[in-house]
């Protein structure tokens, strides 16, 4: 019963923590252990009378429990997180992407394939015929995002529940890619490159 | 005589109803209460929504269950019935298969000896509220507990596996071990109330003493009463004393056993559970006994009395005792959910350096201050 000590301890000059000798009651145990249940005991009081108050539509700025009811709510996810990934569209519509393969040079998984074609604009060389990313093998490193001089791709869709029912199902095409919008108010960091350099 | 017969089988259906149901919501209760102790919500989502138009109307009345979880155990249970009866290659197969049908079925029994109200009175005959009405019923209860072990044991030899082995190794000692304890601290009770019938323990925990203060377990057997709770919690297997399970970290003596099997070791943990609060109760705090209500209703410490008619008394004394048994499932699961587990030196020491000799220390001091009381 010697892992029951409580007091602060002292901070050894090698960094450990040396605890003091237990005194009698923290030996005997029973008073820690009672202890211990005192305070899970106020817990479950606490949270089911915060419980029972939600029910009747009082006290609702209290929280009663701190679990996010994950697919209804979402927690925040920090502006540079990278998530799922888009095609930037130019003001006309069409891909920002000039098919120059960067992306898919850079990436360490494999996981861009990329089959450029000319583009109807003269003053464009190439624009993309297929861009696929096998999210199933993507590690999320976000080097695709950096190594585009066109800032064409993103990961700024805050989209994180990426499932497929099968291997074939997690690669996104390019029609997939440039549905993505990005996610409401959250600036990425895209964005915020935007605003800053103009 | 089959009229007693028929009696005695309707009293074991009822109890057998009590506590496969208290036993049976406890896997409700294990993730509810866990989860409201540590501020999380739990299992919320298990369930289904009809839509057929014939039966839609239903879906509103199915939410607040799916809310609070009520799915779950069915699902778990499904889960459970759904999986391949498997038993391991080169074990005992039909050891395997008898190990947890014995483990369940000797938790269950004891609990033949525990009673549940006083003697009912209808239509002309006297029934004991106890299935079986033992003279010597704490004995029965004790040895029922031991014969546990064999579940332990069997499991733990015909699965072919070492770490099952190991893990019936560790059961079997933790048990005996803390039999010994369990023994030695009822004792004092046996000693106080002068019977080792359950029914004439309890009836001797309806006096009072100094007139005030109901003769409960607790009040004069107090060190008895943490002894044998701590000592009874060790006999449930579960944390802190779970060292013969660790299902996750150092593998226990069912690691062989899937599907409804393994749910049967989960069922009869349970049982057990409910065992200890039953057992602690019946011992400990009065049984069915509720503070001042006599056989002809409450009688005061200051003189009021108040008429209860019998079938209102038989009444109040059973849900006396629920109330109080599910008290205590309620506080060895708040137990369960704050303890960290023992370490098995730290766990033989308990049992053997200090709690054995405390119990018998415990008895001792009992048979002196009954001696001077009598003597005085
Ligand atoms: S995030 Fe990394 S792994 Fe994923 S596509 Fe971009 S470069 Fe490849
Ligand atoms: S690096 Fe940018 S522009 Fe080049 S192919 Fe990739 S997405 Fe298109």
């Amino acid at each position: 019963m010697e892992a029951v000590a409580r007091k602060p301890g002292t901070v050894t000059p090698a960094g450990g923590v040396k605890r003091g000798p237990l005194t009698f009651w923290e030996r005997v145990y029973v008073v820690e252990a009672a202890r211990g249940v005192w305070i899970t005991t106020v817990h479950f009081f606490r949270n089911m009378g915060y419980h029972f108050l939600h029910l009747v539509g009082l006290a609702k700025g209290r929280q009663a429990a701190v679990t996010v009811q994950y697919p209804e709510e979402r927690r925040y996810l920090p502006p540079r997180s990278r998530t799922r990934h888009r095609i930037v569209r130019r003001d006309d519509g069409s891909p920002r992407c000039v098919g120059c393969m960067m992306c898919e040079t850079i990436c360490p998984a494999r996981c861009i394939y990329i089959v450029a074609e000319e583009d109807p604009d003269p003053n464009i060389e190439k624009r993309p015929k297929r861009f696929d990313i096998d999210l199933g093998m993507c590690v999320f490193c976000g080097f695709c995002v950096e190594a585009c001089p066109e800032d064409a791709i993103r990961m700024d869709t805050q989209m994180v529940d990426l499932a497929a029912y099968s291997r074939r199902g997690m690669i996104l095409t390019l029609d997939q890619l440039l549905a993505g919008e990005p996610a409401g108010p959250v600036e990425s960091i895209n964005a915020l490159g935007e605003r800053v350099h103009g | 005589m089959w009229m007693d017969l028929a009696i005695k089988a309707g009293l074991a259906v009822v109890m057998m109803l009590i506590v496969i149901n208290i036993a049976g919501i406890h896997s409700w209760v294990e993730r509810k209460q866990s989860a409201v102790i540590q501020d999380r919500w739990g299992a919320n989502r298990a369930g289904f929504t009809l839509n057929s138009p014939l039966w839609r109307w239903l879906n509103p009345l199915l939410r607040p269950i799916i809310y609070l979880g009520l799915f779950q155990p069915i699902a778990d249970l499904l889960k459970l019935v759904a999986k391949e009866n498997w038993s391991p290659v080169g074990g005992m197969k039909w050891l395997h298969a008898v190990a947890p049908f014995l483990y369940l079925l000797f938790a269950f029994a004891g609990f033949a000896a525990i009673p549940f109200g006083d003697t009912l009175h209808v239509a002309g005959r006297d029934i004991a509220l106890q299935v079986a009405s033992l003279n010597v019923g704490f004995v029965f209860i004790f040895a029922m507990a031991g014969l546990g072990v064999y579940g332990i044991v069997l499991s733990g030899v015909s699965s072919n596996n070492n770490y099952a082995f190991l893990g019936a190794v560790r059961g079997v000692s933790q048990m005996i071990s803390y039999e010994v304890t369990l023994g030695a601290t009822v004792i004092g009770i046996v000693m106080v109330y002068g019977s080792l019938d359950m029914q004439e323990i309890v009836r001797g925990q309806g006096a009072l003493l100094w007139g005030w203060l109901p003769k409960w377990g607790v009040f004069v057997q107090p060190l008895g009463c943490i002894l044998f709770f701590t000592a009874a919690l060790a006999e449930t297997k579960r944390i802190p004393f779970d060292l013969p399970e660790g299902e996750s970290e150092i593998i226990g003596y069912f690691t062989e056993y899937s599907g409804t099997k393994f749910g049967m070791f989960l069922l009869a943990d349970f049982v057990e559970t409910v065992m200890v609060a039953a057992l602690t109760t019946t011992l400990f705090f009065g049984g069915w006994q509720f503070p001042y209500l006599q056989a002809s209703g409450f009688v005061f410490p200051w003189g009021a009395e108040v008429a209860v008619g019998h079938y209102a008394v038989v009444a109040i004394q059973v849900v006396s005792f629920l109330v109080k048994v599910i008290a205590f499932c309620w506080l060895l699961m708040t137990i369960r959910w704050t303890l960290p587990r023992f370490r098995y030196d730290q766990l033989m020491d308990l049992g053997w350096k200090r709690m054995l000799p405390v119990s018998l220390a415990n008895i001792a001091l009992t048979g002196l201050v009954i001696l001077l009381i009598e003597a005085l």
